[in-house]
């Protein structure tokens, strides 16, 4: 009796996160679709495969750089050189992945490897502002469903992408391009009126950004030195933030 | 050959996204680099955000920044992220007609 309830609880519980999860996903989701079916139209136009844009997806889910991969096989670019590019303009999620990893510590490793790989702009984006979940009972759940609601969406906007080539008007699609960066916007703008200092910090990394780009930097470097050096000062501005 | 790059690329992704759930539990952080780690997530969106913003329409900048700053209003007088993505679309379109 006592376990059964015991066991009804933890259930209520992870069925509780899930919803969460979900609903915090969901702006992901709308920011995605669009994206995701322009990179379906643009990788069909380039001479991939319905499955191998699909496949791409799945297996890379990384926006920026299956645009680029998708771009520069069009061109007839060599694979070792696809790859070095695909590194370079990835290597900012090893920075998101271990400032995610360090709060989310209590969080068994099992958990830990799956929500990495899910581990996106967008998903650490939304997932980093939601640190009070990883304290909470079955919080791994919160974060999975999160992050399985952007991967899906990403995944079936491709697909849909590759199927409907050019039906969608390239006005709209074009227009659609702002959705992941007003995304990012609309989930800074509320921190940044909680607390200013913390605009300050995303000044001084899209500072550090223009500047590296202004040197001839690739945009991959310039972002991650944009958000490594930015994070700097949040050393400083930081200070008086209870851990 | 399309597969080999997509195992390619997928590995030089999902690497460097891994790599920190296997070394975090063996590292303990002085107090200095705990705020700078919680830096990142605004840090990050503040480089996501400009100047990638302005390539919106790569021969138009203004189009993506006023799209910006829809976005920035919408967000400001409390609207859901939904909201605010639509908005700017919304904004957008109507600037490229």
């Amino acid at each position: 009796m006592v376990s059964d309830a015991v066991k009804k609880r933890k259930t209520s519980a992870s069925l509780h996160m899930i919803q969460k999860g979900i609903a915090t996903g969901f702006p992901i989701m709308l920011g995605y679709l669009p994206i995701a079916v322009t990179y379906g139209v643009l990788a069909k136009q380039s001479g991939m495969t319905l499955t191998e844009l699909t496949l791409m997806s799945v297996m890379v889910f990384a926006g920026a750089s299956q645009f680029m991969g998708a771009n520069m096989i069009a061109v007839g670019a060599g694979a070792v050189e696809i790859i070095i590019a695909t590194f370079v303009l990835n290597f900012r999620h090893f920075v998101m992945s271990l400032a995610f990893m360090n709060r989310l510590r209590t969080v068994e490793l099992k958990w830990k490897i799956p929500l990495t790989l899910g581990l996106t702009d967008e998903t650490f984006a939304v997932s980093a502002l939601h640190p009070e979940e990883s304290k909470k009972e079955k919080g791994a759940y919160f974060y999975a469903a999160l992050i399985l609601t952007a991967y899906l969406s990403w995944i079936f906007g491709s697909f849909l992408g590759g199927v409907l080539g050019e039906v969608i008007p390239e006005r709209l699609s074009q227009s659609m391009g702002i959705a992941l960066y007003a995304m990012f916007i609309g989930l800074l703008v509320p921190s940044v009126k909680k607390e200013l200092r913390v605009g300050l910090i995303a000044i001084v990394a899209m500072l550090i950004n223009t500047l590296c780009i202004q040197l001839g930097m690739s945009t991959g470097w310039a972002i991650v030195l944009g958000t490594v050096l930015g994070g700097m000062s949040g050393i400083y501005l930081l200070k008086e933030e209870r851990p | 050959m399309i597969f080999a790059i997509i195992i390619g690329m997928s590995l030089a992704t999902m690497i460097p996204r891994v790599i920190p759930a296997f070394i975090v539990d063996k590292l303990q952080f002085r107090e200095w680099v705990n705020r700078w780690l919680n830096a990142i997530p605004y840090a990050a969106l503040g480089a996501l955000i400009f100047p990638g913003v302005t390539t919106v329409k790569p021969d138009e900048p203004h189009i993506g920044l006023i799209g910006g700053i829809v976005a920035i209003i919408l967000a400001y007088i409390g609207l859901n992220v939904i909201l605010v993505v639509i908005g700017a679309i919304a904004a957008v379109f109507l600037l490229s007609i």
